[in-house]
């Protein structure tokens, strides 16, 4: 009896390991085969690394900047990670997450004279529900139309930053307006800045509790564990009497506010105005948190650091190695790759211990 | 007046074609089951690709031959991943797109350097043919285009032919529909799909060709700008037919081109609503403004054979 409980302790650890190990091996290889693409350009790799880790982790001011990028990143890989938990693919973040700016801005420009306990978080929740409602819209569209989510997203995305684009440049734009931007956000609604002589900002905490807010949500709730049950088998969800249209609302309502989050901490906390573009495409780099993260609460804190380190480092590595900062959308886009290979190994490892217990051996190994 | 729908069809035409030559190609993907996001990624590196091959061969043909090579590289990696490897369609479509944004955006900045005025490069030219192109209206809409324009018109019924009265299309649409009855009668599944996301490769190459050297001619960063995700609609829109395509197409194509048209006339609507135009109406049609489109029983699902 001893000797099984250990062994399963044992087995637990492996799996645990096993569990980290196969993004590990993802990012490396990722990595190695970046190196080759960096080569091909005529480039030298090691050097680019190596900038790369200096620009993201070489002094405070660098780790400050790093967290201040993993921050949105964190907001839309929760985005990602909880439609996908209900079985949807949310590929609208970059969109919300601009409709989040949006929501934030207003509140944070227009409404004057309250105090920042009270404007702060007036501000973020409007963020929150401005890319809520951007999220829901898609998800209204398939239930009522039958309209696929992996197209409207994508063109939400489209809408919202024409959209702003129409705001900074028209009815937002700061007077005299000779810039395409709006005009600052209040002191009160700014997200004050947490380690001194850096720009990293509340926004990271926000960020923080996002997490746990999506760890309590799923596992802790029952309208979570309905989420989840809806995500993994709908069938079963429906037969069991669960709505899964309002899960499916509701699911999508909360991802687009993540992402509506991601966009506002970046206004509230590091530019303090809207403006176009003002995301380089955090959204889209969400997917490959969440998906290097497999959803789940720690791997996109995980996650989110390491992208947030190829992002803070690669404007050194432009400057000192010439590589093109787009480098890391390669280098994000084989980590993607890698951990949707790899899970090829769990498939078939999982079928021949299927197979071995079919054939009558016992479930020893 | 005339003169007003005659420019604005031809400019329909030009917008549509490379929405309809994607489309052609993630139909014969989507018949066999396989859902194909990363169209928009294939595009942009056949977008690149094109302009490189003119830039070093001097000729747009060449650069067209360059960028469906290019795409259908891309498409291997999408098919073994998917086909073989079996992992999840719309994961990898969508690494497939971070891919192609990340290779063109630092390969061009490589190739072509930072803040220099575009070089000069060939590009597709307007080809009158000769007689057609004096027919009121139909001339200079269908006859006064660039070359790819005439052969995205050209393979639409090829295309249906093939799917719809041929052994090889009969094929593609049993796999799509029901892979295993498929394998049964001894269709080699994998084979059938890995050739149509190959086929759906290199049209979506000749697509970002026609961007880069037809509407334009000269490549920027992610110039594809959701057309390979409006091809996909118009592959639902047009219900997964090559014909249905070439109307979805159109109709996509002329919210660009009335953007374009209501521009250049100077109205007082903001440019950002007019170019908002495209993807409102692809929603709209998705949304099943000509009732519903059904997508192969398959579609989405990886195939394991026993």
């Amino acid at each position: 009896m001893a000797k099984r409980n250990s062994v399963n302790v044992v087995d637990k650890l492996g799996e645990g390991l096993k569990s980290l190990s196969l993004p590990l091996l993802s990012i490396i290889s990722a990595l190695i085969l970046g190196a080759f693409v960096i080569l091909a350009m005529g480039l030298d790799p090691l050097s680019a690394y190596q900038n790369l880790i200096k620009g993201s982790l070489g002094s405070v001011n660098a780790i400050g900047e790093t967290l201040v990028k993993t921050t949105p990143l964190l907001f839309t890989g929760l985005s990602y990670a909880l439609a996908r938990r209900c079985g949807l693919f949310n590929l609208g973040a970059e969109g919300q997450l601009y409709m989040g700016g949006f929501f934030a801005s207003v509140v944070g420009i227009y409404i004057k004279g309250l105090p920042i306990f009270v404007h702060l978080p007036l501000a973020l929740i409007a963020g929150f529900i401005g890319g809520g409602l951007w999220g829901l819209l898609a998800a209204w569209l398939k239930l009522k139309f039958g309209a696929s989510e992996l197209i409207t997203t994508i063109m939400l995305n489209y809408i919202a930053t024409h959209w702003i684009s129409y705001l900074v440049t028209g009815p937002m734009k700061e007077p005299p307006g000779d810039f395409p931007q709006s005009a600052q956000i209040e002191i009160s609604a700014q997200l004050p800045r947490i380690v001194a002589g850096t720009r990293l900002h509340l926004g990271l905490i926000v960020a923080l509790i996002g997490i746990g807010f999506f760890y309590w949500f799923l596992w802790k709730t029952t309208i979570g564990y309905e989420v989840r049950v809806v995500g993994e088998n709908s069938e079963a969800a429906q037969y069991a009497g669960m709505n899964i249209s309002r899960n499916a609302l509701l699911a999508m309502f909360i991802a687009g506010g993540f992402a509506g989050l991601a966009g506002s901490s970046e206004i509230l906390g590091v530019q303090q105005r809207l403006f176009q573009n003002f995301s380089p495409n955090y959204g889209f780099d969400g997917i490959a948190v969440a998906l290097l993260g497999q959803n789940t609460p720690i791997g996109i804190l995980l996650a989110g650091i390491l992208f947030g380190i190829l992002r803070s480092g690669a404007n050194m590595m432009q400057m000192a190695a010439k590589v093109p900062i787009a480098v890391i959308y390669i280098i994000q886009a084989l980590v993607i790759m890698f951990v949707v290979g790899s899970n090829l190994f769990n498939i078939l490892k999982r079928k021949r211990i299927v197979a071995a217990i079919a054939k009558g051996g016992k479930l020893e190994c | 007046m005339l003169d007003l729908i005659t420019n604005f069809l031809a400019s329909d035409f030009r917008t549509a074609t490379p929405i309809l030559l994607a489309a052609i190609g993630l139909v014969y993907g989507q018949r066999a089951g396989i859902v194909n996001i990363g169209a928009e990624g294939m595009m942009l590196t056949g977008a690149l690709a094109a302009v490189v091959g003119s830039f070093w061969f001097g000729s747009a043909w060449a650069g067209a031959l360059l960028a469906m090579f290019s795409a259908l590289l891309i498409s291997l990696i999408f098919a073994y991943l998917t086909i073989s490897v079996r992992a999840d369609q719309v994961v990898v479509g969508t690494a497939i797109n971070i891919l192609g944004l990340g290779l063109t955006t630092s390969f061009a900045r490589v190739i072509f350097g930072v803040n220099t005025a575009p070089p000069k490069i060939d590009a597709f030219e307007p080809i009158a043919v000769p007689v057609l192109s004096k027919i009121p209206l139909i001339g200079p809409v269908l006859f006064q285009q660039n070359a790819l324009v005439y052969v995205a018109l050209i393979v639409v019924p090829i295309a249906y032919f093939i799917l719809f009265k041929t052994d090889i299309g009969l094929k593609i649409r049993a796999v799509g529909e029901h892979p295993k009855a498929a394998d049964t009668v001894g269709i080699n599944v994998y084979r059938v799909r890995y050739g149509s996301v190959m086929v759906s490769g290199l049209f979506s190459g000749l697509a970002g060709a026609y961007v880069s050297l037809g509407l334009l001619s000269f490549f920027t960063e992610n110039m594809v700008a959701g057309r390979g995700f409006i091809a996909l609609a118009a592959v639902i829109f047009g219900k997964y037919n090559p014909v249905g395509a070439l109307g979805a197409s159109l109709l996509f194509g002329a919210g660009e081109a009335l953007q374009y048209r209501l521009q250049a006339s100077g109205t007082d609507i903001p440019f950002q609503f007019l170019l908002m135009v495209p993807y409102i109406l692809t929603i709209l049609a998705l949304c099943g403004f000509v009732g519903k489109s059904q997508a192969p029983a398959a579609s989405g699902q990886p195939y394991v054979k026993e």
